[in-house]
């Protein structure tokens, strides 16, 4: 049930957008999520279209498992579909009842739900094609400048490949608790929510236990390699941007110009 | 009365390319008072068998009866089955929860809706059975036990249901020698209280010691099944599938070699022990 979880998922092939600076993927990421709300019409879309659909394809990630990222925020886009149809003020064309459905409701739906898909579907673009260290890493190395400010850097993105590395092992064990309780007559799927959050219990003590002896265990592990945090830490892998990381921000540029641009002409 | 098999076959990952056999055509059957091992290497299908015991995973292809009843029967009650078939897993104090021993145990009998006191019987013959004195033990806090106590606690939570079959997955895993010991010598006395054991496990001497009848599992078939003496004669064979013999088997079979006419059939270091005796003494008397 836990296992097609997409956010976070890395896809490991070999294209051009997998092998790009980390960093530049979080800061065209972050340019990306930022042009969505610059975006105020839908004839813009098509730009976003674009270049999403050229990551997407350059990147040999099958498009099933870009869109298989929506799935858990599914309820969320209808959520917020229902609410702008039906609260945004305008030119009446339906009535259900004591609610009005209007032009400018149904524009609106339209447009905050494809906002959003695409939202994801971008931000799962970065995490898709890149692998969670190398993820941790970038973003280490984007917060270092923010360290005389006092930013513990390192400290954060370490904290953030533990968590990363720690999640399927979880799931793995909360999936062999689960059957343990089971076959001691646990039901975790019958009666009211009262009773299924209490019936968590046997399942949430053991899990916290055990991940409270992991972390004791990596700790020791750590220091027993001599593990001091971020100071004088040399890396295996040094981050370096190569002709193709410039090229990709120079697309992206391009691509934010364009937007603004769009903002600008009226049609 | 029995937990029978047939023409079991399991597949992870159905349908995608990641498809692996974890069981193919499996047919057995456990009689009620049988002490049965099932050996086999990691990945074998040891762990995914023994779930279809009691309904943890149903079975897709095949069928599986307990005591008659088909355990993928729309009517069946699985909580019924998994009363009926006490299963306990790898590990299984990682299973602790409660703040004292008693209320741990006495999860089980709870979740199957009996009243309070028989709850209380339930609880206090369960931990005697795994050897605590009952009433030093049940307001300990789980937590603080030894390795080897919070396992006997944790099997005693699967007793507590009154299972008539008790299936153990590698029950002394991790456990030192005494600890070792002594929980096997549990085993033994439940099979005595007329428990059906099934004993899983890669280890030989343990299964050796114990079981009356060995399933040997590999790549998810049974490679070979029949008494520990006969299992035992093929000592190549469970080599070449990563299994050994028991050390005992081992140190018989060289002597033979060397010349020493010993009974290479002896499992048990006690009665191996006493065959080189034997053997020993004729020599003398001769």
């Amino acid at each position: 049930m836990l296992k097609n979880l997409t956010i976070g998922q890395h896809y490991p092939v070999e294209s051009k957008i997998h092998d790009l600076d980390p960093r530049v993927k979080i800061m065209v990421t972050l340019i990306f999520i930022v042009s969505l709300f610059l975006i105020n019409k839908f004839q813009a879309y098509l730009l976003v279209f674009v270049f999403l659909g050229l990551v997407i394809k350059m990147s040999h990630v099958p498009l099933k498992m870009v869109i298989r990222g929506l799935k858990p925020i599914l309820i969320i886009i209808g959520i917020t579909f229902v609410i702008n149809l039906f609260m945004t003020p305008g030119e009446v064309l339906y009535q259900i009842g004591p609610l009005d459905i209007t032009r400018e409701g149904i524009r609106q739906a339209g447009f905050m739900a494809l906002r959003l898909v695409l939202l994801i579907m971008g931000t799962s673009m970065l995490t898709l094609t890149t692998s969670p260290i190398l993820l941790t890493d970038g973003i280490e190395s984007l917060l270092n400048p923010y360290k005389r400010i006092g930013l513990p850097a390192h400290e954060l993105a370490m904290m953030m490949t533990i968590a990363l590395r720690f999640i399927p092992t979880l799931m793995e064990e909360t999936e062999k608790i689960m059957k343990a309780q089971k076959a001691r007559g646990a039901d975790f799927e019958s009666g009211n929510i009262v009773r299924r959050a209490k019936s968590l219990v046997p399942l949430l003590v053991p899990l916290f236990v055990s991940a409270f002896r992991r972390a004791d265990e990596l700790a020791m592990a750590m220091e027993a390699r001599c593990y001091r945090g971020g100071e004088h830490r040399t890396r295996m892998r040094a981050l370096l941007m190569v002709r193709g990381d410039y090229l990709a921000l120079l697309i992206t540029f391009i691509y934010v110009g364009a937007i603004v641009g769009s903002r600008l002409i009226q049609i | 009365m029995s937990i029978k098999i047939e023409q079991l076959s399991f597949y992870y990952g159905q349908g995608t390319p990641f498809e692996t056999k974890a069981l193919v055509d499996i047919t057995m059957e456990i009689k009620r008072g049988d002490f049965v091992g099932i050996i086999g290497q990691t990945g074998s299908g040891k762990s995914t068998l023994i779930q279809h015991f009691n309904g943890l995973i149903l079975p897709e292809a095949g069928t599986v009866y307990i005591d008659g009843t088909n355990i993928k029967d729309k009517k069946v009650k699985l909580k019924l089955i998994r009363q009926k078939v006490g299963l306990v897993f790898q590990y299984p104090e990682y299973q602790l929860f409660e703040e004292t021993v008693f209320k741990d145990v006495a999860y089980g009998p709870i979740n199957l809706a009996l009243d309070e006191l028989e709850v209380e019987r339930r609880v206090k013959y369960a931990l005697e059975l795994v050897g605590f004195d009952y009433s030093s033990v049940k307001d300990k806090s789980p937590f603080d036990l030894s390795g080897g106590q919070k396992r006997r606690v944790a099997i005693a939570g699967v007793l507590a249901m009154k299972p008539d079959y008790l299936v153990l997955d590698e029950p002394t895993a991790g456990l030192d020698p005494s600890g070792r010991n002594k929980l096997l010598n549990t085993i033994k006395k439940l099979h005595e209280n007329n428990i059906t054991i099934i004993l899983v496990s890669h280890s030989m001497e343990d299964i050796a010691r114990l079981a009356d009848y060995i399933y040997v599992m590999y790549q998810g078939r049974i490679h070979m099944q029949g008494t520990p003496h006969e299992i035992y004669k093929d000592s190549e064979e469970l080599k070449r599938i990563g299994l050994g013999v028991p050390q005992v088997v081992d140190i018989m079979k060289a002597l033979k070699a060397r010349g020493m006419n010993v009974d290479t059939d002896k499992l048990t270091i006690e009665g191996a022990t006493e065959e080189i005796l034997r053997v020993l003494r004729s020599k003398k008397d001769a």
